[in-house]
Order: C-alpha cells, then structure tokens, then sequence
C-alpha cells in the first residue's frame, strides 16, 4: 500500500518537475509546478509530517505560486495567447464545477437529518505539537532569525519594485 | 512495509537535477526562478525522508527554514525581475549582459 502511494506520488512530481522545465508558456510552467507542490504535500503526509504537508500547501501553492502567477501575467504582455482560445476548456469546466456544485445542493438537502460523526481526539503528542516544541526551544534562535530574513526580504521587495525612491508624489 | 530510504534519496535527486537543468537551459528568469524551487522542494523531500527514517523532528524544523528562505527568495526576486524588466523591457536572459558589454 505505501509503494503504491510513493510511486504514484513519485511519478506525478517527476512528470511535473519535467515540464516545468519543458514548457514554452510559463503560466503553464507555474501551474505544473503546483500539481508538484500538492503531490510533494501528499508525500509528505505519507511520511507523517503532515503540518509540513499543510504549510506546504498553504505557503508554497497558495502564497508563492500566485505570486509567480502575478508576475507572469504582469510582465509577459506579448504572449499570443487570447481568451478565445481556451473558452472551450473553460466552458467545459464551467459546466462541470456547476454540475457539482447543484449534485452537492442536492445531497446535502437530502442527508441534512444525518448526525455528523464525531472526530477522535488525538492521543499523545500529534506531529505539530512536536514540531512546535523543537521550533520554540532548541531553535529558537534561528526562528528568530528567519523572521528576521523575511523583514528583509519584505523591506528589500518594496524597495525594488518602488518606481523610484526620489520621485515626488504627484 | 515500508519504502526504502533510498526511493526517497532517487526521487529528489531527479527533481534536483531537473531544477539544475532548467536553470541551465532556460532563458525566461521567470523560469529560472520556478526551476530553483523545484531545487529547494527537492531537497526538503530529502529533509522530511531523513526525519522520518531517523525518528527526529529536527529535519522537519529544517524544512520550515527552508520554506522560509524560498519565500524571502522569491519576493526578492521577482521585485528584481520587475525592476529589470522596468530597465530593459525584456526578462530574457540573453538580453541582460550589462556587465559583458
């Protein structure tokens, strides 16, 4: 059951990782490589480290990919690519998710008067209550100096990306 | 049964070489940058293997570091890829040798 997990985990971020690297478009690259970030996050999770798998989830694809995103949709103005082109992708898909979306309307309608089960409680310490305690005794120090790095990078970002510091602000 | 340390060990050194690659082959620096995350992913899926075969939550601590530094990296970068971009109007690395000049 684990082999069949990793090779599945594993063939889908080699894939991926392939076309990021491959790809012409790099809208296509960035989106490759959230498939690899949510299957990195799943192998994770068959590793136990499951609020790794979390973070993973939470910070690599929802905060810095959409800033690749961002970015590439700020600058690669001359791409050749117009909407037309992908509105039968998006009309199938649209059709789809509202498909679902009615399905799900319905189910819960009907199964409203099912009792919801209860979750177990976690016994003994659980995998964040471990990494916590490592993170806020022996490294401490570096935990602070990470944030200290992300003051930078924030400070420096802003900098960067100014237009121009000495401009007046019309 | 569980998977060998060493499936773990291949599979990151394959995304690290792709990562390697693409920042290699690549001339788009938006790509360039997504090829160094994969290089960093790769080796926090060594972190968290090594964390698991050995019992200890110091290299999923790691990890966190690492995440940390990928995402100072990227939002000094992109602001460097903008700002270039706002210089030369290209983000082709073929168009960028100030210095060589």
């Amino acid at each position: 059951m684990d082999h069949i997990f990793f090779f599945y985990f594993a063939a889908v971020i080699a894939t991926t990782s392939l076309l990021v690297v491959a790809l012409r478009n790099p809208v296509f690259s960035a989106l490759s490589l959230l498939i690899m970030f949510f299957h990195v996050a799943g192998l994770y999770v068959t590793l136990h480290a499951e609020f790794l798998a979390a973070v993973q989830i939470v910070v690599y694809a929802g905060a810095i990919l959409v800033l690749y995103l961002f970015v590439v949709m700020l600058l690669s103005i001359k791409s050749e690519e117009r909407y037309h082109n992908q509105l039968p992708v998006a009309g199938l898909l649209g059709v789809m998710l509202c498909t679902e979306v009615i399905l799900l309307f319905i189910k819960s309608q009907t199964s409203r008067m099912a009792p919801a089960a209860a979750a177990d409680p976690v016994a003994g310490p659980g995998n964040t209550e471990m990494i916590g305690e490592a993170l806020y005794s022996t490294y401490l120090f570096p935990f602070e100096v990470a944030s200290l790095i992300l003051l930078v990078a924030m400070i420096g970002a802003i900098i960067l990306a100014k237009k121009d510091i000495n401009e007046p602000v019309q | 049964m569980t998977v060998p340390l060493s499936y773990y060990l291949i599979l990151s050194g394959f995304v690290f070489l792709t990562g390697v690659v693409g920042v290699l082959i690549r001339r788009n620096i938006i790509v360039i940058l997504l090829s160094v995350e994969l290089m960093l992913n790769a080796t926090n899926i060594n972190f968290v293997a090594f964390s698991e075969y050995f019992h200890n939550v110091a290299g999923q601590v790691f990890v966190f570091f690492a995440l940390t530094v990928a995402a100072a990296e990227v939002a000094v970068g992109l602001a460097i890829i903008i700002a270039l971009h706002r210089a030369h109007s290209s983000i082709y690395i073929d168009d960028l040798n100030l210095l060589k000049r």
